[in-house]
């Protein structure tokens, strides 16, 4: 059984609601973290081992540890909510369920960064949760854990909720931070980093909603306990939003050292494939993150067992690996096309591209055209190789990773399927009808994997 | 003359009160939100402009912002607005079908408005409910679990309704 950190309480009766929350011992940890010293919470932050649960994993305690602290400057706290990665639905559950948890770890939060006021952004279309967090952060407010001289103890902090308006780019924290001032989403240049000049030039910690609430069972329950949970450098808990063609969709809490192979055959997380079909392929981390063919996502490229952690899904780099990222997990199943699936990704990123850097703004245009092409069946052999040309010269060239993210699916499409893409090529008609199937992607990895 | 209600005037001088002195703009999207609510799901260019007078920033500043989110309608929309998501992960689960189901039925393309003007259909980027797949946003909430019974289903309930009771709809995932 996975230990459940975050979620262990989502299903009592009435969680929601302040009363009910605070009886089951919620807000424990800012009546502890109130009586340690700021810099001891970074501490424990550090050597509990959170990553951040957004999408790049990065280390939270060094973060935290990064940012300025001029005199008479004010600091500020940021919750990214934004969600907008497809495949990533798990921050939506924890806000809609948990709305206290969010509040209490970011209390706790500011409180180490000393912070005394934050935001929590969240996309525009979670509108009726947006109403959820307003009435919890009321009766945080009411009850005394929000304000001036919180329990006593001197720190003061006010806590607000802004709403975005459709735009997935907002989840970059950059271009988050511009929106949340007003404007539109376009990422800075970096450097300077938020830590030093985010919001309103002030030194600035952006955060995902998980991270957040992670805070609370490290101070509850320690660092050193936290730390001892998961495997290596992915310590702790994560929360995956599992959809596709599964048995099971939903949001599962999992210990770090679960095989893929467990998470989706097993009854407690996927429940397998649906309807009796055949797993073709999974993006495991949210649509940015390269697609595997079922031999690759099960097994390593070595024949060594992958497990749901962030080395193990990027063992083998982007040649045969890919990213535990966001945590969004997509499968498909055989009857699924790679074209027609990369083709509606590269729409997306298209469609959300802030349009400041010309390879970015350009390329998902032209890549979304011949993907569709493809599947259309009017595609030419010239123009796979015009796709992969194309997402290698984003790559790597633009202002902000958008441009990254909407290269690599591409180009995991086209490293691990080429033979699909070239069924389409070949049968024009065909393809418009029927499946180009499993093909051999299901089988034992038997081919050294190239690029 | 354009003028937000009482309640939404309200609203604007509590949300100025979250930023920094100074830093009234920040409340630009929030209520670029009232003032789409309040005048007709749409923002017409003196909407925006009173926008902009009461937030004491320049008509460009809330013309940028409000072209560069799709939230934000720049042309009038019907009364009840299906925006259905056919990201992959909705796609893999029949999107495509529900969208030519509601072509179908209610006889309009993606972006058209039935010539009652009670419906606009609308394909969105995904809305993060991809394991509720398909699905599509109508007012405040999602509707998930989509089929062809459920699209009847809400059309009637929108044609015998009002728009309270879509935007109190209430439903929660568990
Ligand atoms: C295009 C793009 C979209 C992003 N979307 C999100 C998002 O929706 N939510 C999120 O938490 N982080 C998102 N990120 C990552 C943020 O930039 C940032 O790294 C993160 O919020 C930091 O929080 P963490 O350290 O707690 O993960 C996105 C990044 C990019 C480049
Ligand atoms: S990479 Fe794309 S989204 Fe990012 S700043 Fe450049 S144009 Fe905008
Ligand atoms: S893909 Fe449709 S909600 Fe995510």
């Amino acid at each position: 059984m996975s230990k459940k950190l975050l979620l262990a309480k989502a299903h009592i009766e009435g969680i929601r609601s302040y009363d009910v929350y605070r009886g089951e011992g919620g807000y424990s940890s800012v009546e502890k973290a109130l009586k340690m010293q700021p810099a001891e919470i970074v501490e424990e932050i550090k050597k509990s081992g959170l990553r951040g649960r957004g999408g790049a994993g990065f280390p939270t305690g060094m973060k935290w540890g990064f940012l300025a602290k001029p005199e008479g400057v004010p600091r500020y706290l940021v919750c990214n909510a934004d969600e907008s990665e497809p495949g990533t639905f798990k921050d939506r559950y924890l806000m809609e369920f948990l709305p206290h948890l969010l509040i209490e770890g970011m209390i706790v939060s500011a409180f180490a960064l000393g912070s005394n006021t934050s935001y929590i952004y969240i996309r525009g279309e979670y509108h009726w949760i947006t109403d959820i967090l307003q009435k919890a952060l009321d009766e945080a407010k009411q009850n005394g854990w929000l304000g001036k001289n919180i329990l006593g103890s001197g720190f003061d902090h006010e806590m607000y909720l802004q709403r975005g308006a459709g735009a997935y780019i907002c989840g970059e924290e950059t271009a988050l931070l511009e929106s949340l001032e007003g404007k539109r989403g376009n990422p800075r240049i970096k450097p300077p980093f938020p830590a030093v000049k985010g919001l309103w030039d002030c030194p600035t910690v952006v955060n995902n909603v998980e991270t957040l609430a992670a805070v609370v069972p490290i101070i509850n329950e320690g660092a050193e306990a936290y730390s001892k949970i998961g495997i290596g450098k992915s310590t702790g808990t994560k929360l995956i939003s599992a959809c596709g063609n599964i048995n099971k969709p939903g949001i599962y809490e999992i210990e770090m050292t679960e095989s893929v192979e467990e998470f989706i055959y097993s009854d407690r997380f996927c429940g397998g494939i649906a309807n009796g079909k055949k797993l073709k392929a999974c993006i495991p981390g949210g649509s940015s993150v390269p697609i595997l063919p079922a031999n690759l996502l099960l097994n390593t490229a070595k024949g060594e067992k992958r497990y749901m952690n962030f080395e193990s899904l990027s063992d083998g780099g982007f040649a045969t690996g890919s990213m535990l990222g966001s945590g969004g997990f997509i499968v498909l199943d055989e009857d699924q096309c790679i074209v027609k699936n990369t083709y509606t990704l590269a729409r997306f990123y298209r469609h959300e591209s802030c349009g400041q850097c010309s390879p970015c703004r350009e390329g998902t245009g032209w890549m979304e055209k011949i993907l569709k092409n493809i599947d259309d069946g009017k595609g030419k052999m010239s123009d796979i190789d015009l796709l992969w040309d194309i997402q290698r010269k984003i790559e790597g060239n633009t202002i902000c990773p958008l441009g990254d993210a909407a290269a690599w699916p591409v180009a995991a499409a086209i490293r691990h399927f080429r033979d699909e893409f070239e069924w389409h090529v070949l049968n024009p008609e065909k393809c418009l009808t029927e499946n180009y199937g499993l093909a051999h992607y299901a089988d034992p990895i038997h081919v050294a994997v190239a690029v | 003359m354009i003028k937000f209600n009482d309640e939404n005037l309200a609203e604007v001088e509590k949300l100025i009160q979250h930023y920094p002195e100074g830093k009234q703009k920040s409340a630009l999207i929030p209520v670029l939100h009232l003032a789409q609510s309040q005048f007709n799901g749409w923002l017409d260019v003196p909407v925006m402009d009173y926008v902009a007078s009461l937030l004491k920033i320049e008509p460009i500043e809330v013309y940028e912002v409000a072209s560069f989110y799709s939230m934000f309608n720049l042309k009038p929309v019907g009364k009840y607005m299906f925006e259905v998501c056919h990201t992959g992960p909705c796609m893999i689960n029949g999107s495509d079908k529900i969208i030519s189901y509601i072509n179908q039925k209610l006889n309009i393309g993606v972006g058209g408005t039935t010539e009652d003007g009670i419906f606009t259909l609308k394909t969105v980027e995904c809305l993060g409910a991809c394991g509720y797949a398909p699905m599509m946003q109508l007012g405040k909430n999602y509707r998930e679990h989509l089929t062809e019974e459920k699209i009847d289903a809400i059309i009637d309930e929108c044609r015998g309704n009002n728009s309270d009771t879509i935007n109190n709809f209430n439903k929660m995932n568990a």
